[in-house]
């Protein structure tokens, strides 16, 4: 048996994922949309999917949609954005309740189906434009949502890392744009975006449930009618291949009682490298856990942080270190991060801490694919790479590397970027 | 030795098993096949609340320093041998803990070896070890820990709020504590909060995942027998006398932050509900707020045009014995306008009769999130223990909800969304 049922159908303009389980009393129809970060479009980009899931032909204003919803036990309706790599990925997404579990014969399944199409394929509009007050209200709305970024700390200086660390490069653009590009968005611009994406993003449809292929296939057939051919999809391939020359170091000041500081590292290493199962095993010594070097050292033996933990973003081979300490213990704490670093390049990893690690990973992987999100996202690194690694040879892979291939990953590494946003007045 | 029990719950298809232990442990096992992990937790019923009580083997109260359950929580992982986290992770599983106002749980996931893991979580927790340097040492960590939440204006908003309604209730006090009354706590204190709350007969075990609940159950048995528990007398806790009303009217905080935030809340005034009376009370309240508030609402339409929230808006009400309100809050651009229509929208509702349409919507709704809830093993774990803590079962939400009438509404309606219990908390932008 295969840990993950995945499969996978190619229909016209869209390809279907199906996942057949038994684990959820709910099922998820999961949309993705891919195109390269562009600057002019970013934003734009942004917008599009709040102002979808804000009305269409049948349901044109929120309430009704979400009355809609509702009636459909709860059925939920979520728009969602990120980066991976290059990309910007639009999210759609409905979870219906599994007719199974409740005392009631309406098709739930095929009504999900046809609303979260009509949210992608038939929006409310009027002529060639969105309806101006949707557009009006979730413009203001993602302004909102950018400023509460600065709001959040934490966020605000991985936001303010990204933006100084690829000052040249697309990735340095906040997944939800650029408050100041926000008001010249006209509902006509953005419908005239829409129809662009709907022609050239690559859309896929992951369906996760306890439902049958053929009847998922069916419902995505009925349901996903695309008005024209599409265009062959954009392929960018990962920039920022350039070394470090220097470490750049930012400074900010801001009325915070604990200095957040975040680092950026170049990896060079992408999902569909060879070097990217050490890579993560690298990141699982480094600061991925409870047993790493950063939280070993800066937090129990130093006590200087409660957090101090690494991640890395599989598209764009960076590694992100955070860690909120006392403003002045910035130097103390910095010069330690550079250390656990050094002793891992240095050969300094134990039979411990790597078998701990590679069980961590092990026992990671197989949790995120009990939940359907985790699930999608793992499944979709394949669309994003254009790689394929099943569950079975992610696992295995682990298992086999080696810590000589986690030295050598971790010698390619380079320390880019330290952001550190630090407190004012007594510290 | 008692047998087994067994719960089944058809609607849903699952089993729950279930046993009382000599010593007084709860234990309850749900067998989920399908699923990876497997997700237990050890729960006692003590959190930053219970700061008043007679110590065991005591005749006299005692008062312990604010901060003290979460920080005992802390240094429980830690052992003479070093960091149980590291004895978790060796074993292929991840470990956390956390402390709410009235519990404190440890609690693993795995997708390996359950039973070590499983013997593991439990020992540690049944094993003290604090020292005066562990217990110095982590106080610079939790320092920091404090700071993190100070700098988090959500969690500032959200905490004010409370602080606002209760004027004696220990709820109203941050549950880590600040730096000054954790400077206090010594390794003393910790024993004597151990020993009187970490009891057995005070604590649930909860296990969801495909295991078999039969063997765990035995190993879980023997692993209790094994150990010298005493019969314990109940612990005497103690609370002030708490008025009903709110405190504070309102209360600003300023903060370096771009979009102000308003929270507005109305006190319990009777909060002493347990067992299928809170159930009713909780499910009843949320689905008024539901149907006031919810996104298909013509209320929420209106504040969402207006501009006065956006997606941040959210609201809940909650009850356990001693403290319960509802909360309602979010994002906005003109906190005294939110606070102000909020209001007024309440009284609003108050005055028309419950639609039935809108009730059977709301109703489907809520039926809907609580299964997709179920999804989540941790939800099933951590949502079950503080139903039992509170006489109530989990799996008795979909069939009270749909026994819910509009009488039930109407009466949460009227008695708890007074005027008298309101309170606000709002975050604005600091001036520099």
């Amino acid at each position: 048996m295969t840990l993950v049922d995945h499969q996978v159908a190619d229909l016209p303009g869209i390809t279907l994922h199906t996942v057949e389980t038994t684990k959820y009393k709910t099922t998820s129809l999961i949309l993705q949309l891919k195109s390269p970060i562009v600057e002019e479009e970013v934003t734009k980009r942004a917008l599009l999917p709040f102002v979808l899931q804000s009305g269409t032909e049948r349901f044109p204003s929120s309430k009704e949609l979400r009355e809609a919803l509702d009636s459909l036990y709860g059925a939920t309706l979520g728009a969602d954005l990120s980066k991976k790599g290059e990309y910007q990925v639009i999210t759609l997404r409905i979870d219906v309740a599994n007719e199974k579990f409740l005392s009631d014969n309406t098709p739930l399944l095929d009504r999900a189906f046809e609303l979260l199409s009509d949210v992608l394929l038939k929006p409310a509009k009027q002529g060639n434009a969105f309806l101006s007050e949707i557009v009006q209200k979730e413009k203001r709305s993602l302004k909102q949502q950018i400023e509460s970024i600065y709001d959040d700390k934490m966020r605000y200086a991985n936001k303010r890392l990204i933006e100084e660390m690829f000052e040249d490069e697309p990735y340095r653009f906040n997944v939800y744009g650029s408050e100041k590009e926000v008001d010249a968005i006209t509902p006509e611009i953005l419908y005239d975006y829409y129809n662009k994406v709907i022609q050239e993003d690559e859309i896929h449809l992951y369906a996760v449930g306890d439902v049958s292929r053929e009847v998922l296939k069916d419902l995505t057939a009925k349901h996903f009618v695309f008005p024209n051919a599409k265009t062959e999809p954009k392929r960018i391939s990962a920039t920022g291949k350039r070394r470090v020359d220097e470490v750049k170091e930012i400074f900010e000041e801001q009325e915070v009682q604990q200095g957040k500081l975040h680092m950026g590292y170049r990896t060079y290493i992408t999902y569909s490298d060879p070097d990217y199962l050490p890579l993560q095993i690298f990141n699982g010594v480094f600061g991925g856990f409870s047993h790493s070097k950063l939280f070993m050292n800066v937090r129990e033996k130093e006590s200087l942080a409660y957090y101090a933990a690494s991640r890395f973003e599989s598209h764009k081979g960076i590694i992100f270190v955070m860690s909120g300490i006392e403003t002045n213990n910035y130097e103390k704490t910095v010069k330690i991060i550079n250390e656990q670093l050094k002793e891992i390049q240095n050969g300094n990893i134990t039979d411990a801490e790597l078998d701990q690690t590679k069980a961590m990973i092990r026992n990671q992987i197989l949790e995120t694919v009990d939940d359907s999100t985790g699930l999608v996202e793992v499944l979709y690194h394949e669309v994003v790479s254009r790689h394929k690694r099943s569950i079975e040879e992610w696992l295995e892979g682990i298992e086999n590397v080696t810590k000589e291939q986690v030295v050598g990953v971790s010698k390619k590494i380079e320390l880019d970027t330290i952001y550190f946003l630090k407190g004012r007045g007594d510290a | 030795m008692h047998n087994m029990e067994q719960i089944h719950f058809k609607q849903l298809k699952e089993t729950l098993n279930f046993k009382t232990l000599d010593n007084g442990l709860k234990v309850f096992v749900l067998e989920k096949k399908d699923f990876n992990k497997t997700y237990a937790t050890f729960t006692t019923n003590y959190g930053s609340v219970d700061n008043h009580f007679v110590p065991l083997g005591k005749s006299e109260s005692v008062k312990v320093p604010d901060g003290i359950a979460h920080f005992l929580e802390h240094k429980l992982f830690e052992k003479e041998h070093g960091d149980v986290f590291q004895d978790f992770s060796k074993q292929g599983a991840s470990a956390n803990a956390f402390t709410t106002f009235k519990r404190t749980a440890y609690l693993f996931s795995t997708t390996g070896d359950v039973e070590k893991n499983l013997t593991t979580l439990i020992d540690f927790v049944q094993a003290p070890y604090f020292t005066e340097k562990t217990v110095e040492k982590e106080k610079g960590i939790i320092g920091q820990e404090i700071r993190m939440y100070d700098d988090n204006p959500d969690w500032r908003v959200y905490f004010g709020l409370i602080a606002n309604m209760y004027q004696k209730h220990p709820v109203a006090i941050d549950i880590a504590g600040t730096v000054e009354s954790i400077a206090k706590i010594t390794k003393d204190d910790l024993y004597e909060c151990y020993d009187t709350f970490y009891h057995p007969s005070n604590m649930l075990l909860f296990i969801v995942g495909p295991v078999d609940a039969e063997k765990i159950m035995e190993l879980v048995e023997k692993n209790q027998a094994g150990k010298d528990y005493k019969d314990k007398p109940p612990i005497q806790r103690f609370f002030d006398e708490e008025p009903a009303q709110p405190g504070k009217r309102k209360e600003v905080l300023n903060m370096p932050v771009q979009t102000p935030k308003c929270y507005m809340g109305y006190k319990e005034k009777r909060p002493e509900r347990e067992g299928k009376e809170l159930l009713l009370r909780e499910l009843s309240v949320n689905l008024l707020l539901e149907m006031m508030f919810g996104k298909s609402t013509k209320n929420y339409e209106k504040l969402y045009n207006e501009g006065l929230i956006d997606p941040s808006f959210s609201f809940d009400y909650t009850e356990e014995q001693g403290f319960g309100f509802s909360m309602i809050g979010g994002d906005t651009t003109d906190p005294d306008t939110f606070a102000d229509t909020i209001s007024r929208m309440v009284e609003e509702f108050k005055k028309q009769d419950l639609n039935q349409d809108d009730l059977e919507r709301a109703r489907k709704k809520k039926i809907g999130s609580f299964l997709r809830a179920l999804n989540s093993p941790e939800f099933i774990a951590n949502q079950f223990t503080r139903y039992e803590f509170n006489g109530m079962n989990l799996f008795d939400v979909i069939p009270t909800f749909e026994d819910l009438t509009a009488a039930h509404l109407e009466e949460a309606l009227h008695d708890h969304f007074q005027e008298s219990q309101l309170t606000i908390c709002q975050v604005k932008k600091k001036q520099s």
